[in-house]
């Protein structure tokens, strides 16, 4: 940070004598689980992230002086809350990055719309952050709970998974999942024949599985995510629920996990994604950039915080200043994004981000030439059809 | 008794099957913390780093050295025991005169330290451990499919456990070992080398907890929070049992496996909360525990 610091300083002072060089101060807060369940998929990654975009935006030869500053805030929307406020009134931070966890989300958003700053959120996954409890201020970059329903949900159905069980994390997120999976499941021709709140987090899976074996369903949908999501599958495939033909649905699930459970035990399953790093050239040799920086493959969440800053730092240039948090918001809504990571990107007046979600399948170890060699990609969900209509009193372009 | 409450015999069947596997891991977790606490007094909240421990050095002795499972079985624990001898000696051994209090805190210290080390190195996702080729595959109960190795776990904790309960209350070791938790003035004058007896019960405590880890490796998931989430529950395994009582220990952890099995069956949202329930309830009837001395 320091190193781009000082750069970002020296190419300032550099080209302040020009006559188009105005300097201009961004400060940038990328807000995440540094130490929990969320810290492999988003954590360290996503600032990496967030330094690559200011890098590659070359903010440096625009006279754009852009600092970094990050925080743990341990998936409690009680400390969230307090860094937030903190980073707007005392560190002048303009515009929050990330944010995984719904809670914490959902209690940023509402400061952030109080302080006139930005949210471009990559990392949490409910609805309301467009729905019920949209804001002028907050962009939802990579994925929602819809989008992945719709992606993991829909292809399953289709596919002749008629038959749903769930195994539901008893709290907001799991209920959230599961409600939105079953419409799509229903509207699918499917039906859901049972379901079973799982205490979160929980250990040992296998009662809840043989109780899902039992029911004669097609398919397990999996609401619940991190280890809880790894250690069901992992019993699932020890209790031969998978090979005896019941498919395991994992709603939310990330390279990393796929990575952790290895593909000997993780192999088949279907899951939906907005961002997978073999997907093309820029997306490997991006990668390849962050895996030499970071230790690992980028998730879809990392992805995200780099596409939604390099969209976040363009409309900061558009605008000429970092100050005003809803004219930056208003001028994303207005752009459009060929972003190299997501592709085409548009952000709807409730500031949910439009791009296309990708299905994938967890290769066979025999499939899969490396250690990251991970997913096969079976279909595209175009954005207009993975995530939910915007509702009317949302769009704040109007 | 059929169809109990619209449940069939063979799921309920099913369903008690897998309490007890559970209560096999309670079983070896709490023996361990019980053995500590009963011939030491010292309360150890590493125990749950420490069985992450073993599943870990489990995968590292597979990753790095091509040590497979059944070494791993062994040579994990002795790690992991060596591990606390060095912990027992540099630090708890300089404890035991005083509070409990001193005791747990330094072992819950020493458990988010551990914990926070491997997070730093191999991150949270956890990572991948395979059931053994000879343990795959399950057998066909008729009314449930029972994975060898979930049979294998059953019957390895209850050896361990056997074997320990005969070892401390049925051998001379034992006896030398229950005295000198007794006196250990009295048993010093007698010539046994007590401090070495303490140290090597600690490291004997703590594998059991390796071992446990190493047992858990290829079903659950190997990461470094694997045994925060599990050591709360083995505390109320011990407290309903009786602090340092080694067989109410065994006994309360299948016990329990089996009440939380059955839980999951009638009413799967109260069975993370069910053992916390039955500890409140032992605490105000019977504040020593079932198995425990009154004070």
């Amino acid at each position: 940070m320091i190193r781009t610091l000082a750069l970002g300083t020296a190419l300032g002072a550099l080209t302040a004598g020009a006559a188009m060089a105005q300097d201009m101060d961004v400060k940038l807060g990328v807000l995440n689980d540094r130490s929990g369940v969320y810290a492999d998929l988003s954590g360290e990654g996503s600032v990496v992230a967030a330094r690559m975009a200011i890098e590659d935006f070359g903010a440096a030869d625009k006279g754009m002086n852009v600092e970094i500053i990050s925080a743990d805030h341990q998936n409690k929307p009680d400390v969230g809350s307090n860094i937030a406020r903190q980073w707007y009134d005392e560190e002048g931070v303009n515009a929050i990055l990330d944010v995984p966890t719904s809670s914490v989300a959902l209690a940023v958003a509402d400061i952030t719309a109080q302080k006139n700053g930005v949210m471009i959120n990559s990392g949490a996954g409910s609805t309301e952050l467009t729905q019920g409890q949209c804001r002028p201020t907050t962009i939802h970059w990579t994925y929602d709970t819809a989008a992945l329903a719709n992606g993991t949900g829909g292809a399953m159905t289709k596919a002749g998974g008629e038959k749903w069980f769930f195994l539901t994390a008893d709290y907001a997120f799991g209920h959230s999942l599961e409600e939105n999976t079953t419409t799509v499941v229903q509207e699918n021709g499917g039906e859901v024949v049972g379901q079973v709140d799982v205490p979160f987090p929980a250990m040992d899976f296998s009662s809840f599985l043989l109780q899902a074996q039992g029911s004669g369903a097609d398919v397990i949908g999996l609401a619940n995510a991190g280890g809880d999501t790894v250690n069901a599958i992992k019993q699932a495939s020890e209790f031969g629920i998978t090979q005896a033909g019941q498919k395991l649905a994992a709603l939310l699930f990330f390279v990393t996990d796929v990575h952790a459970l290895g593909a000997e035990t993780a192999q088949g399953l279907s899951l939906t994604e907005a961002f997978y790093w073999d997907f093309d050239d820029t997306t490997r040799e991006w990668s390849a950039r962050f895996e030499e920086i970071h230790g690992a493959k980028p998730t879809m969440v990392q992805a995200g915080v780099y596409s939604g800053t390099m969209a976040y730092l363009q409309a900061v240039e558009a605008v000429g200043s970092a100050e005003d948090g809803e004219a930056i918001a208003a001028q994303m809504k207005t752009m459009e994004i060929d972003d190299p990571l997501f592709g085409a990107v548009t952000v709807r007046g409730d500031g949910r981000a439009i791009h296309d979600m990708h299905l994938f399948e967890v290769k066979s170890p025999d499939q899969s030439t490396g250690e990251w060699d991970l997913y096969t990609h079976i279909s595209t969900i175009g954005g207009e059809e993975a995530f939910l209509p915007m509702l009317d009193e949302c769009d704040f372009t109007k | 008794m059929f169809d109990l409450l619209g449940i069939s015999p063979q799921v309920l069947m099913g369903q008690l099957l897998l309490g007890l596997i559970n209560g096999s891991f309670y079983a070896v977790l709490s023996l361990g913390l019980a053995v500590i606490f009963g011939l030491l007094n010292i309360i150890n909240f590493a125990h749950g780093a420490l069985y992450m421990m073993g599943a870990f050095v489990a995968w590292m002795l597979l990753s790095y050295l091509g040590v497979g499972y059944w070494w791993a079985l062994i040579l994990s624990p002795l790690i992991v025991g060596v591990f606390g001898i060095v912990l027992e000696r540099t630090m708890l051994s300089r404890l035991y005169k005083l509070d409990h209090l001193y005791g747990l805190l330094l072992t819950f210290g020493l458990a988010l330290i551990i914990q926070g080390l491997f997070r730093n190195y191999y991150g949270i996702s956890g990572l991948p451990y395979q059931i053994p080729e000879a343990l795959s595959g399950g057998q066909n109960l008729g009314f449930m499919f029972l994975p060898n190795y979930r049979a294998w776990v059953v019957a390895a904790s209850a050896v361990v456990c056997f074997g320990t309960w005969f070892m401390i209350e049925k051998t001379r070791l034992g006896a030398y070992l229950r005295a000198a938790t007794e006196n250990p003035v009295l048993v010093g004058a007698f010539g046994i080398n007590v401090p070495l007896m303490i140290m090597l019960t600690y490291g004997f405590g703590v594998a059991l907890a390796g071992f446990a880890g190493v047992l858990a490796a290829p079903i659950y998931s190997v990461n470094p929070n694997m045994g925060a989430d599990l050591i709360i529950v083995v505390f109320a395994v011990v407290v309903i049992g009786g602090m340092g009582s080694i067989m109410g220990a065994i006994l309360t952890g299948y016990v329990l496996g089996l009440v939380e099995g059955l839980t999951r069956v009638f009413y799967p949202e109260g069975s993370a909360v069910v053992i916390f329930v039955i500890m409140a309830i032992v605490l105000l009837i019977k504040p020593e525990g079932l198995f425990g001395k009154a004070a």
